[in-house]
């Protein structure tokens, strides 16, 4: 593609380390955007895209979030797009985006099909992820949207509360939410957490990652149509799930992550238990430990 | 004929190159605005584009940013912008282009935009974040309320999707001079020449060259190549430097006339 630098948008960091890794490995110039705030909280990956040589610029706009630190990123690209590429962290922005993101992200659907089929011979009743831009949901569904008799589930940030600008939940179709209407993005048409106007709404979850007032557009097909459901878990449910997550199953996840956590175990608990479910598991919580540790002190 | 084409009509037989300024709607407030417009008709302007405050204007440098973050501040959105032109219209007949990021039409419904606008005295609008292939039904409402939709292409366009611009726009075409945002630039780079004459092949339509042009050495070397230019950054700066200040209509048409005079014979418009 002769680009000699990548540059990212990153909310949890996550993908911000993914990008600085590839590009320490192979020699090229590496730029993360990020918002102010999710540098705050997000400070050990922060750490660790500095350790892999890539340069963080804080983006101090608007929610000071993911959303604006795509905004930088878009502006960078379009001025320097002849010799940088933008690795979009999710399944949103323009086309072909949402479709390359998703095709890269479902190798851990495939690999979860093949697994579960091996080791239970069946498959699974249903899959669970958190949802922000919704990568990791996508990739996880989508093999498996043609397997009628699986249910998918999404799970969106409830934040704080119900009326806009507590939670990132865009499905919402309360009335002060903001949510369940169709809106235009960051060159995408999805569901979009917006004011009357038109003007796109502040969100808050308690995970950078899923802190984001858009959704990416295939998720909203698949709410459409029916085939996925999407359901919300609070702040204070996903630090439930988080240290659930850690004493039963000695996984620490990441907080966006433990979004999934308290939903699988409803979903688990109306199976019979030789029945299978699949949660994703989508990042760690290496990052988050001082976040919850603070909390937890408070 | 509609008063954009009319406008560029003349500004051909005249042999002169048009002036569009460009400010946003609501910064630092209504009033302000509507006096803005009655000035830069009076200072010189040939075509007024009326930026919409938006909260995420990716396609926009620091200096607009700011000024649609001004405006939303105060409240102004897009029906106060239409309030707005529709006031100023009844002074002035300068052919005036709503300039706004999608979302915010969107929201406020395509054919009741499109009905409104016109009633105010609105004659073509521009969305920045529409590419051509998503706005053939934008496209058919605005010219079926006589609005002119003008689209920008820039130096990266293919010239398959200039092809479907050339298709579509009315009034008159922006060529954005360089990859990158809205902002004030040093120099005009050569993007903008050659852009210009991409779009000549594929359309008869005038052209305005625009981002990164904020002196009046700029705009003439703008109009040696384009039927127009325009300018936005570079008069948003004087508002911003300017607020409070009870002079900022005199001081901002005074910036205006500055760029604009002496206005020179433009040779791409006597083709």
């Amino acid at each position: 593609m002769q680009k000699e630098r990548v540059i990212a948008e990153t909310g949890a960091g996550q993908h911000g380390v993914a990008t600085a890794t590839v590009c320490a490995l192979f020699g090229l110039k590496c730029v993360i955007y990020m918002g102010a705030e999710d540098v705050r909280r997000q400070g050990l990956n922060v750490f660790r895209m500095q350790l892999l040589g890539a340069e963080v610029r804080t983006v101090n706009a608007g929610t000071r979030t993911l959303k604006d630190a795509i905004n930088e990123a878009m502006r960078d690209w379009v001025t320097n797009v002849h010799h940088t590429y933008y690795l979009l962290g999710s399944a949103l922005g323009p086309h072909p985006y949402p479709l390359m993101v998703r095709e890269f992200q479902s190798v851990i659907g495939r690999e979860a099909r093949e697994h579960i089929l091996s080791v239970s011979g069946r498959m699974p009743r249903a899959l669970i992820a958190c949802v922000g831009g919704g990568s990791n949901a996508i990739g996880l569904f989508h093999p498996f949207i043609a397997d009628a008799q699986v249910r998918l589930i999404g799970v969106e940030a409830g934040g704080r509360g119900d009326s806009s600008g507590e939670h990132a939940a865009r499905f919402h179709t309360g009335a002060t939410s903001g949510g369940g209407r169709i809106g235009v993005l960051q060159g995408t048409m999805s569901y979009v957490l917006q004011d009357p106007g038109g003007q796109i709404a502040r969100t808050h979850s308690i995970s950078a990652g899923l802190d984001y007032s858009a959704i990416g557009p295939e998720h909203a097909f698949l709410h459409d149509t029916g085939r996925a459901e999407y359901i919300r878990s609070t702040d204070v449910e996903a630090l439930e799930g988080f240290e659930l997550c850690a004493k039963l199953e000695g996984i620490i996840p990441a907080l966006e992550t433990s979004h999934a956590i308290l939903p699988a175990v409803r979903v688990a608990r109306e199976l019979p238990a030789d029945d299978a479910i699949i949660v994703n598991l989508s990042g760690r919580g290496d990052k988050d430990v001082q976040l919850v540790a603070d909390l937890q002190r408070r | 004929m509609s008063r954009i084409r009319k406008t560029f009509a003349s500004l051909k037989r005249a042999g002169r190159g048009g002036f569009i300024p460009f400010i946003t709607a609501g910064d630092p407030d209504l009033t302000t605005t509507e006096l803005l417009l009655i000035e830069l008709a009076a200072a010189g302007a040939d075509v007024i584009e009326l930026g919409v405050p938006f909260s995420d204007p990716v396609a926009d440098g620091e200096t607009i940013q700011r000024a649609s973050e001004r405006a939303l501040r105060k409240g102004v959105t897009l029906p106060h912008a239409l309030t707005c032109v529709a006031r100023a219209r009844q002074r002035i007949d300068v052919p005036i282009v709503l300039f706004s990021y999608f979302n915010p039409l969107l929201q406020f419904g395509e054919e009741r935009l499109a009905i409104e606008a016109r009633q105010a005295g609105i004659d073509g609008v521009l969305v920045t974040d529409l590419i051509p292939e998503e706005a053939h039904s934008w496209t058919k409402t605005l010219l079926q309320h006589e609005l002119d939709p003008i689209f920008l292409v820039a130096p990266t366009t293919s010239d398959q999707r200039l092809a479907e611009i050339a298709r579509q726009a009315r009034g008159f075409i922006y060529a954005v001079s360089r990859a990158g945002v809205t902002g004030a630039q040093d120099e005009m780079p050569r993007d903008a020449e050659v852009l210009v004459k991409r779009v000549r092949a594929v359309s008869d339509l005038p052209v305005a060259v625009g981002f990164g042009v904020s002196t009046a050495e700029q705009v003439r070397e703008v109009w040696r190549f384009a039927d127009a230019v325009v300018v936005g950054s570079a008069i948003v700066r004087e508002i911003e430097r300017l607020s409070g200040n009870p002079d900022l209509i005199d001081q901002v048409g005074h910036f205006t006339r500055s760029l604009i005079a002496p206005k020179q014979i433009c040779p791409a418009t006597l083709r």
